[in-house]
């Protein structure tokens, strides 16, 4: 293994389903203590209704994070609509000590002139856009899911001159749609306003079939995801050679700190990606994982091995 | 105040020419290639048919806007570049655009172009519409089908841009421009290729006496014999969720904002917008007709004449249902 592959930087993205407090301060504190990740993700950026829940608690998690030695930056909301949103926005950016992701273009608004991360809900799909955001202040960017290879390294090619560090999710769930419709409420009879926070009763998203009983999607309140889980372990040294040099782990209920463990061995060197892939799809059970995207075929596909 | 202006789809030089016949004020197309969101086989313009579609629509004294409204690939921006810049010698009244590198190339290179900005970048708040006027001094800004009459009432008084909002057709329940359901089930989606659930991954099963709608290796709906199939969009499918089978997403409705009138008029909404590129010049005649016939009415009445007009687009729309969608706050 070389050195450089020993530069890949881990990041843990914004947890997206709604958790119980209590559960939320108990996954955080232990990511600080044991997981080996070099930066934290934290912000309520799928629903404006599930903030208030955390605001309050989010100055001691940011403390905790830091002192662990952990970067810490608050993510904004995917969507942003009513004026209460915008507003929760202008606070958030407002807090001091700490680094932000944008994923609207409204956050970009606020963020220009100084450096912040864009995210992976932020439309970067070619080097002409990376030119723009880096000129606006853009320090990394995490790109949207559905890149595959050739556009990640055309993207990657083009951020390094101008010191734009790339990022790319390698475990979870993977985002796929944003509604002003919350389909948590919609499969319980509900709407938004009235919602009963029906969305906290699945940790890791709602299940959703085909009518054949296939695993198809899963529910996350206005968000919907894959039901399949990404796990790019084995393309870790791939995108690194592409020019990738961090790589995003999207919260779940499964064990984070064994799936930082596992994707931190393997950029180490000391595990190799598909045993790790092997142990991320035992935890996930029959979800499955998935490769798709990243080798440009549909998004649910698996392929097999990069090192057979 | 200014009348609405109704802006009407062409996937055809036949449509185009239905549509300005039927009373377009505007009519949007797109060149034959991956560079627009409707790059279906058979449809779109070459360059020459782009020509004698803006001398059709201007001999007229109507406008055409030319959607380049995809996101450019990585690596090969150079077919997004052409397209904007034929655009701009053709002389069309506005492209539509999407991607901040594409704007920022367009806002360039010609200054005096007309910049609209694509639902499918969804700018679906006052901040976000803020950046694309201040920026690439963006005109008008066609809104996403997520927001309420109010919402798009305050954002339009606040940002001084004219907004544009689809009042007819095809209705995504995702936000537009952020949304890869069709590429996790084809690897196609709307950002890359300009389709969603594409033709070419489509497939009926018979099984028994049902009928299976498939899209790449999902089942996206079963009819019973003798119902009608419809067409499986991703969104708009029947689906499981605690044990119960539903359209979760989106009934196969179509939008229609016809009732909604004088609420857009309020919101100081500038244009209407009707979906459907991909529709026949039959289609289009009826739709832009029917429009046309309720703008007039509502000019001189100041009150949206729905029954009249009902029987004429219930004949065209998807599922034969409507929905104000968003904009009525049923979804919230």
């Amino acid at each position: 293994m070389t050195a450089t592959m020993n530069d890949a930087q881990l990041t843990l993205g914004p947890l997206l389903f709604n958790w119980p407090l209590a559960a939320w301060h108990d996954f955080y504190a232990r990511i600080a203590d044991e997981a080996p990740v070099d930066s934290v993700h934290l912000g309520e950026i799928v629903c404006s209704k599930r903030a208030p829940f955390f605001a309050d608690h989010l100055p001691d998690v940011i403390e905790r994070l830091t002192a662990a030695g952990k970067r810490v930056l608050l993510s904004t909301p995917i969507l942003v609509t009513t004026d209460k949103e915008r507003a929760a926005v202008r606070e958030l950016l407002s807090m001091d000590g700490v680094a932000f992701e944008a994923n609207d273009t409204g956050a970009l608004l606020h963020l220009a002139g100084r450096p912040h991360a864009v995210g992976p809900y932020v439309n970067v799909y070619n080097e002409g856009t990376l030119a723009w955001l880096a000129g606006r202040g853009a320090t990394s960017v995490t790109l949207p899911a559905e890149l595959p290879e050739a556009s990640i390294r055309a993207i990657a090619a083009a951020a390094a001159p101008l010191g734009v560090a790339v990022e790319v999710q390698v475990f979870g769930r993977i985002p796929l749609a944003i509604s002003a419709r919350c389909y948590h409420a919609r499969s319980h009879g509900l709407y938004k306003d009235g919602c009963q926070f029906v969305c906290g009763q699945d940790a890791d998203g709602l299940p959703v079939d085909t009518l054949d009983g296939e695993p198809f999607l899963a529910v996350n309140g206005l968000q919907t995801l894959s039901r399949r889980y990404l796990s790019l372990a084995d393309r870790l040294d791939g995108l690194r050679s592409l020019g990738v040099s961090r790589f995003r782990l999207s919260p779940h209920a499964v064990d984070m700190v064994e799936v930082a463990r596992l994707f931190r061995a393997v950029l180490d060197g000391a595990l190799s990606g598909a045993d790790a892939d092997a142990r991320v799809a035992e935890r996930v059970g029959e979800a499955g994982i998935t490769n798709g995207f990243l080798l440009d075929r549909p998004g649910a596909d698996w392929v097999g091995a990069a090192h057979p | 105040m200014a009348h609405f202006e109704l802006i009407c789809p062409a996937g055809t030089p036949a449509a185009l020419r239905a549509a300005v016949d039927a009373g377009a004020d505007a009519v949007y197309c797109g060149f034959r290639d991956a560079t627009n969101a409707r790059n279906f086989p058979g449809l779109n313009f070459s360059v020459r048919e782009m020509a004698e579609g803006i001398a059709y629509a201007h001999g007229r004294g109507r406008k055409l806007f030319i959607a380049i409204n995809t996101y450019p690939t990585a690596g090969n921006p150079g077919p997004w570049h052409q397209a904007v810049d034929q655009a701009a010698s053709l002389g069309a009244d506005a492209v539509i655009l999407a991607d901040y590198g594409l704007l920022d190339y367009a806002a360039r290179r010609h200054p005096r172009l007309k910049l609209h900005l694509s639902v499918q970048a969804s700018a679906a708040n006052a901040d976000a519409v803020t950046l694309y006027r201040d920026v690439f001094g963006v005109r008008r800004v066609v809104l996403p089908r997520v927001l309420t009459v109010p919402d798009i009432a305050r954002l339009t008084a606040e940002t001084g841009v004219e907004t544009e909002v689809f009042v007819f057709g095809g209705l995504c329940p995702m936000a537009e421009g952020r949304c890869s359901l069709s590429s996790y089930a084809t690897g196609q989606s709307p950002n890359r290729q300009g389709v969603c659930s594409p033709a070419s991954h489509v497939r009926y099963e018979p099984r028994g006496t049902t009928l299976v709608s498939r899209l790449g290796d999902f089942t996206i709906n079963r009819f019973e014999d003798g119902e009608p199939a419809g067409y499986p969009t991703l969104c708009k499918g029947r689906f499981v969720a605690r044990g119960q089978a539903s359209y979760l997403f989106e009934e196969p409705t179509s939008l229609n904002a016809i009732a909604l009138l004088p609420e857009l008029k309020a919101a100081g909404v500038r244009a209407l917008k009707i979906e459907g590129r991909q529709r026949g010049k039959a289609y289009i005649a009826a739709v832009v007709g029917a429009y046309r016939q309720a703008l007039d009415s509502f000019d001189r009445t100041g009150r949206a004449e729905v029954p009249q007009l009902a029987p004429t687009l219930a004949d065209v729309i998807e599922g034969r249902r409507d929905t104000t969608g968003a904009y009525t706050r049923g979804w919230r």
